[in-house]
This record gives C-alpha cells, structure tokens and sequence, in this order.
C-alpha cells in the first residue's frame, strides 16, 4: 500500500508556471559580484557582534563592501548597488525588488550617482542581499569607502545624437579594472568617474575624473577633466590637455588615482578629496606631475596588466548592443503618434518622457520616479516592459533618479505607456523641472539636517497637479535639493538647487533651505550661486512666486533656466535686474507667521513633532 | 518519511529504505523539502509543511482533511478538491481552546486525522489556523507549501461543492509549550536565552515594537513559489542573526498572530525546538498600555514609493 501511494505520485509538475520571469533573456551584463563576499561579510559580522572585531575595522570594511550606516542607529545598513555606467538589467531589477521585499523596506531608491539603494537592512542581513546580488552579477563592493565609486556614464551613451561614439564600454573597463584593485583600496577619500556621451549631457566637470568622448583625426579620445566635485566646497574640473587618446585612459586613470593616493590629504577629513589636493597645489602644479607621472606608469606597466583592461574593453563592446540602423545627424522630432493630441495623460507623457535616439525608428523613454523611489512591485512590471519592448532588453540609471528604457519603436509606445501608468509609472515630466531630485534626507542619512527627500517629493507632486509638465518653459529646467550642504542632491547643478540646514528664529529652531541659481550640468557646466535662505514649508511658495515672475519677466521663449541664468549674472531686464532684486521681491515669501499661531511653519515635512537638527558622525557621501 | 500510516506497516526493512530512497529522490526533483524527522510508524507525523505532490496523493488515498481558510465566498468560487472551508475569522471569533476543539470536531477531524491547511495570504492565515489546532493539541498538521492562487495555476484538481464531514469527537491536550501571552513576554524580554521576535515588516518595526525585540519580517521567510523557503536557507538566517537553535523563541505581529504565525513554522522548519506564539499580538500589548521602543530619528516612512 505505501508503495502505491508513493509510486502513484502524481505526474511531475512544471513549476516554471509559478516563476515570473519565465522566457528569461540570456544575462547580457558583465557579472560584478562575487558570492564568497557574502559569506566573508556574514563572519565579520559575527566577530563583530562578539566583540572579536573592533567597531572602527569593522566601520572600514563594512564600507569597503557598500554597507553604509543608517541615520542614527546602528543596527541598519543602507546597501548602496552599484550598477556601473547604469546599465541593468530586467533579470537584476527583479532580484533587486525581491531582496527589498524580503531584506528592506519594499521600495529601492535610485541614487544620484546612478547606485541603487536599498534602505534599513538589518546589519545581520546584509549578507543575505550580498549573496542575492552576486546570483545576478551585481555588486556593492567599493560602493561606499574610499574607493573608486560607481563609474557613471550617461544614460543615453550609445543612442545620443550627438556622441562621437559609445563611451559605455570604456566606463565599464574602468570600473572593472579597478574594482577590487589593490592600489585604489585604500584612497584618501572616495573618487568618482563620470562619463558623458557628448558636451551636452554627463556630469563630467563635476568628478574627479570627468570624460567628454571625442575624435580627432579619426582617433577616438577624450577631453579629461580632473578635479571637480560637489560638497561642503565644491569645484569645477579642470581639462587635463586638449586631446587624450582612448589608448591613454587607461594609463591617465592609473597615474591620477597614484599621484591623489600619494599627495592626497589623509589627515583632514573635511579635506581629502582630489578636489582639494589640486586646488591646495593650484592646477598647473597638479596637471605637470600628472603629465610625468602618467609617462612613468605608461613605462612601467606590464602587459598582463594593460591586457586585462584591453580583455575588459572587448567585453565591454562585445555586450554592448550594437543594433545597427541608420545614423541621423540631425535631431528628430517624434511623430505624433497620437493625432487628437492635447492635454491626454498619454500625450504628456509623449511630450516630456521620449526621446528620439540617433538610430532612426528607436526612442528612450523616461521612468519618472518621486525622487528616485520604486516600489518591489513597480520594478517587476518594470522588467516586464524592458523585455517586452526594448530591442536592448536592458535600462539605464539616470542621475535624475529616473530609469530610461531604450531602443522601443515608435509603435509600440503606445503600449509601453498603457504599462507603465497602469503601475504608477507613467507620470510626465521627466526632462523639465517637473522630475525633481532629493537625496534620502533625514529618512536614512546621518548627515542629514532636513528631509529632503520629502520635499522632493512635494515639490513633484505640486507641479504635476499644476500641469507644469505641459508648459515648455520649463523643459531642461532642474530643481535638485540635498538634505545637507554636502551635495548628494546636486542642488549645486540645479536652475534652482536647495541644500538644507537648521536656523533659530525666534526661540524656535526651524528647517531652512540655502535657495542657488544658476547651476547646469554638462561640459559648460557652472555652479549655482547662493541667494537667501528659505524655511523648508516656504520652498514651494518661492518656487511658485519664482515661475510668476519669471513668466512676467521673460523675453520673448526665454525658458526659466535661461532667465535665472540671465539674472543670476546681473542681466536681468525689467523689474528684476540681478539676484538682489529678486531677493528683495522673495522676501515677504518666507516671513513666517508666529509660532503660536501656525506652529507647522515650524516644522519639517514628514514630522509632527518640533524641529531639531540631529545628526551623526559621517561615513560617506552620495 | 512522514507519509507513514498505521495501515501500511512493511516487514521488511529494505523495501521501505528502497521505496525512501526513490521518494527522496522524486521529492529531489520537483525541489521539495524534508521535513519532520522519520517517525516511529505507530505516531505517523505530518509536520510544518506538506508538499504538492504529498497532498495530491493523500487526496487520492482519502487520507487527509484539507481545509480552506480564506473567505467562505472564496471557497465557493473553487477550492482544492475534499477541501472543508473554515474562514479564520469564524475561528478567530472564538479561539478558546474548547471553541477550536469544537471547530475541529465539526470538520470531522479526529485526532489521529492528518490536516493541511492552506489559505490565498502567502500562508499567514493557514499558519494561525494550523497552530491554533496544534495548540489544542492536534499532532498531525501541516501547512500546504504554496496558496491556492498557484495550486490553480499549476492546474491541479479543484472543485466548487461544499463539503461537509460527520462530526467527530477530538480529545483536549492544550500545549502551553507553544503559547506566549503579555506576562510570559514581560519575563522574557530581559532572559537572554529567549529571543523575541517581531514578524511585520520593517516600517512597522522601526516605528514601534516591544522593547528588546528583533525584527524578522514575514517577507524573509518566503521563496519565489513556496509560502516558506527551504529549511536550510532558513537555518542560514537565524545562524546570521546569531540565534542558536536551542534558544526560546517568541513570535509576535501586528494583531491576530497570522504573519506570526508564519514565523513560528518557519522557525520549525528551520530546526528551532522551542517556538511559543503570542497570538494577541502587539494589538493586545499596546491596549494593556505596556511600554514600546519607538524610533522617531529618521523619517524613514518618506522613503516609501507606495
């Protein structure tokens, strides 16, 4: 009897049925992750508990793998994704949401630097995410620390109109050659990449190491800018010479991180960045011992090492989808796809969120994200739609905290969109000032003196409920805000940037934002300049009185980046001239009422108890 | 293994090892657990989690109450084959022990009756129902790996009658040795070999929870297809948050012990002996005024994309 019972087992069952990621697409990424990290992480983390490891060691390497701290309290970790150059598939967006689930909070968080975050993992489950990751190549290793940080790359290499070629696989080659590198393991500060695809587009003046692909005499090279970035100071990167060859970067890069590895300052934590170091020695000083000291790495490198790059480099072009049709040189317009157009959900989608690619046929599109927050459940839908529609099957970070999902045929955006909206996916707005940018704020950060992250939020879903997505006036417009001066929001970049702080007014403390102007991003691109200072539930009012004037006060198309440019540099014309006029203007805007008559003036988004600015030691930015 | 019954004793010793073997290996197959220990065939045993394949077979052979607890509407829209509906509210409604003796004579469940029960909650709701009847002290009963929602996309038997069962008489044997209340909590909260364990998510958590307690969300404890993941992956959890599997573990949750509910029979899944559930939850800590650790330094709720 038992033997029938056990033999007559029922027929064997498909359990692919179950699986939702069934007819998964060949991993077309480079693989980043290394299982044994989890297992190595999940014993330090024991001796740590037991008391074996001492908390500064373990602090470092914590770091070292890409666990940074939770706002004041130990027991959690943000684990901060790399996802080199952007690039990520659907088959890792999906762990990612099932790691959430399981390990975080259900949501993950685009970072500026194009990371994805997952907040308020038990520190004793970082491990578990650790090993997830690896399954699916990815990495947080030298996320955090002072490393070589996530190399970026712009979201539109490879389909820009205006790229001379793809710089993605050079970003990738540098972030694989350097990852787990012994000579960049323990720098004086963290040290950030940035690849753009054309003067336009990229974060290049900005980093320590910032590229603008170009070509001269059929050779493909770069214009190198060294020594940028944002932060309590912050500085513009400085070209490096007019023309590097592509088969000098790799010898460029080595020769900068061991000249800012040797003279770097390791004894002042406030002052260790490159940035720092060059403007310390002045550039010209700087740029003549990089020149040498590039000519001695470049005679001294072994060939085993210059293959491992070149091995990295062909991978690189090898993955990366080259899906050939015709290049135009001119930008096209999208076709109206949708002809009784107007204000439909869909068509403003259409206007703010596709962008044409220079393959002819191909458009991007934009996922606008409250700043930079998905849900497990969106990010599933989310890889549904890149295997269904995009021809690359992959999708790309953006430092807007948005995702772009590239290479769809005009026919099938209509169906995209259907799917994205249905899922809380289809908002508009993502290249006007609609998409706006906050770092994780006081929701997850030490550091953080106000809950950016909220406002970011607010700001978004104002506009959007004002239809400003509809008006082109504010396309390339940006409104970035940090929850601190130390600039992970990139509000230093922004046409109107924010980073917050802490003032007394009265006998109340209350959270108050620095207003800038006038910051962009790209090869030009400048800081913002400091104006006034704006108590956090006054933001959204000044922003608004702003747009009024700036509707009154424009010439001609001017757009609002324009006019705040204009202002910013005393060129205003009519009523507001410069900064201080428009100062004086703003003024009433942020006269808060009395604290016994409206004591929520007092207060920060996402609180209702009194302000207080509470923060904590450190332990890396972004 | 635990399909063992009375009925079915063999002689020889050999043809049940072969007839383990290829169950094993059938079971290896469509990635299945092992669960209990091989009981001695007099108590035959159906612990924590019955497989797919276990419970089509014991379907077929008429061995096995299984009974749906999600929504009577839901039940009579479909419901896997011989299955008896009891919602979890009925049960909730009246969970003293003499009530669930009650409910299980209704359910024509006796005490050597094997019971799987399974729900459309990731299993939350099969586990408090399961535990309440392991609590009045029903041995065989054990948790069906995957919800109805996936028994259906599989494909496998369903039906729409109601079925109903004669009414049986089941013994009382209440096990405290699985039961937490307020006070129980209290005591435990400063012995560092009982470890309290709090099943929401991490929001929640972080929010408010019982002093000294640690948080296991209930999203760990679940795979891709099955209502709990594998035993060893589960070991390895526990392991990394330094729990032995001698410790005393309490489980609490939000209100009525269902994602608690889940915790308790992942943590036997996962090789811990002494498991106690407090089924009245924080809902009852908070209203008995007892004190809570809340986190108000972060805004992490803001971090949501709900």
């Amino acid at each position: 009897m038992l033997n029938t019972i056990l033999l007559t087992l029922a027929k064997s069952i498909d359990y692919d049925v179950l699986s939702s990621a069934k007819n998964k697409e060949l991993e077309t990424n480079e693989k980043w992750g290394l299982a044994e990290e989890s297992e190595y992480f999940a014993n330090k983390v024991k001796l740590y508990r037991q008391d074996k490891l001492n908390a500064d060691e373990f602090r470092r390497f914590r770091l070292q793998n890409g666990a940074y701290g939770s706002r004041l309290n130990s027991e959690f970790s943000m684990i901060r994704i790399k996802v080199p150059g952007g690039d990520i598939t659907p088959t890792q967006l999906e762990k990612v949401a099932s790691l959430s689930e399981s390990f975080s909070i259900g949501s993950a968080h685009v970072s500026t630097r194009q990371n994805i975050q997952l907040h308020w993992v038990q520190l004793e489950d970082v491990s578990e995410v650790f090993r997830g990751l690896a399954e699916v190549g990815l990495t947080s290793r030298e996320a955090c620390g002072n490393t070589i940080r996530n190399v970026m790359c712009s979201h539109f290499a490879g389909v820009c109109p205006n790229e001379p070629f793809d710089t993605t696989p050079y970003a990738k080659a540098i972030a694989r050659f350097f990852l787990r590198n012994p000579i960049c393991q323990n720098l004086p500060r963290k040290f950030k990449f940035n690849f753009s695809c054309c003067p336009e587009h990229g974060y290049v003046r900005i980093a320590d190491v910032g590229l603008v692909p170009t070509v001269r005499d059929g050779v493909r090279g770069f214009r190198v800018y060294l020594g940028g970035g944002l932060g309590a100071a912050s500085f513009i990167g400085h070209l490096l010479e007019e023309f590097t060859p592509d088969s000098r970067l790799l010898s460029t890069s080595i020769a900068t991180i061991r000249l800012y590895d040797r003279l770097g300052n390791r004894e002042n934590l406030a002052r260790n960045r490159m940035r720092y170091l060059v403007s310390e020695i002045g550039w010209e000083k700087f740029q003549g011992l990089l020149l040498k000291e590039r000519i001695l790495v470049e005679a001294t490198i072994s060939i085993p090492t210059r293959k491992s790059y070149d091995g990295f480099l062909n991978t690189g072009d090898l993955n990366n989808t080259s899906i050939s049709s015709t290049s135009t040189k001119s930008k096209i317009t999208l076709p109206v796809i949708n002809s009784n157009s107007g204000d439909t959900p869909y068509t403003r989608w259409l206007n703010t969120n596709v962008v044409a690619q220079k393959q002819s046929g191909y458009y991007s599109v934009y996922i606008t994200l409250g700043a930079g927050d998905i849900t497990s459940s969106q990010l599933r839908i989310f890889a549904e739609c890149i295997r269904e529609f995009s021809l690359e099957k992959k999708a790309r970070t953006t430092p807007q905290q948005n995702f772009l999902v590239r290479y769809i045929k005009a026919d099938q955006l209509p169906k995209v969109f259907q799917k994205l909206s249905g899922n809380g996916l289809g908002n508009p707005g993502a290249n006007t000032i609609v998409s706006t940018v906050g770092c994780s704020g006081t929701t997850s950060c030490n550091l953080a003196i106000t809950n950016s992250h909220r406002l970011a939020k607010e700001i978004q879903s104002k506009f959007l409920e004002l239809n400003v997505d509809l008006d082109k006036d504010f396309v390339d417009s940006s409104i970035k805000i940090s929850g601190c001066p130390n600039s992970c929001g990139q509000h230093e970049v922004a046409t109107i940037g924010f980073y917050g702080g802490a003032t007394r007014i009265g006998t109340s403390m209350v959270p108050i934002y620095t207003m800038l102007f006038a910051g962009s991003t790209g090869e030009n691109g400048e800081l913002g300049k400091a104006i006034m200072r704006v108590p956090a539930k006054k933001v959204l009012d000044v922003v608004l009185k702003i747009f009024e004037y700036f509707k009154k006060e424009r010439t001609g198309n001017e757009k609002l980046n324009e006019w705040i440019y204009k202002i910013s540099n005393g060129n205003g014309s009519g009523e507001i001239k410069n900064v201080d006029d428009m100062k004086k203007l703003l003024l009433p805007i942020i006269e808060l009422p009395a604290f016994s008559t409206a004591p929520d003036f007092y207060k920060d988004y996402g609180t209702d108890t009194n302000f207080v600015a509470k923060t904590a030691r450190g332990e890396c930015a972004a | 293994m635990r399909c063992l019954s009375k009925s079915i004793k063999r002689k020889k010793n050999d043809v049940k090892a072969k007839v383990k073997a290829k169950v094993k290996a059938k079971a290896k197959i469509v990635t299945k657990r092992v669960k209990a220990k091989a009981n001695p065939p007099s108590t035959p045993s159906l612990n924590f989690v019955c497989d797919i394949d276990t419970l089509r077979t014991l379907i077929k052979k008429n061995r096995v109450r299984v009974v749906d607890v999600r929504k009577r509407d839901e039940y009579l829209k479909g419901h896997i084959k011989t299955a008896a509906s009891l919602p979890l509210a009925e049960l909730l409604s009246n969970d003293d022990p003499e009530s669930i003796i009650n409910i299980l004579n209704n359910l024509g469940i006796s005490d050597d009756t094997w019971v799987v029960i399974y729900d459309d909650t990731f299993g939350a709701l099969a586990s408090r129902v399961a535990w309440s009847f392991k609590f009045v002290g029903h041995r065989n009963v054990a948790l069906l790996e995957v919800t109805y929602d996936n028994w259906k996309k599989l494909g496998l038997e369903i039906e729409r009658k109601s079925n109903k069962y004669s009414k049986v008489s089941h013994s009382i044997d209440i096990d405290y040795s699985i039961f937490a209340d307020a006070e129980y909590i209290e005591n435990a909260q400063n012995d560092k070999n009982k470890i309290i364990i709090d099943s929401r998510e991490r929001l929640n958590f972080l929010t408010e929870h019982i002093p000294n307690s640690k948080n296991i969300p209930y999203t760990m404890l679940r795979s891709e297809n099955s209502i709990l993941r594998n035993p060893s992956e589960l070991k390895r959890f526990m392991e990394n948050r330094g729990i032995d599997l001698n410790n005393e573990i309490i489980t609490y949750c939000g209100s009525v012990g269902t994602l608690s509910g889940l915790a308790f029979f992942a943590l036997k899944t996962a090789g811990i002996s002494n498991v106690k559930l407090y089924p009245k939850s924080f809902k009852e800590w908070k209203s008995l005024g007892k004190p809570k650790t809340e986190f108000k330094d972060a805004n992490y709720w803001d971090l949501s994309a709900e």
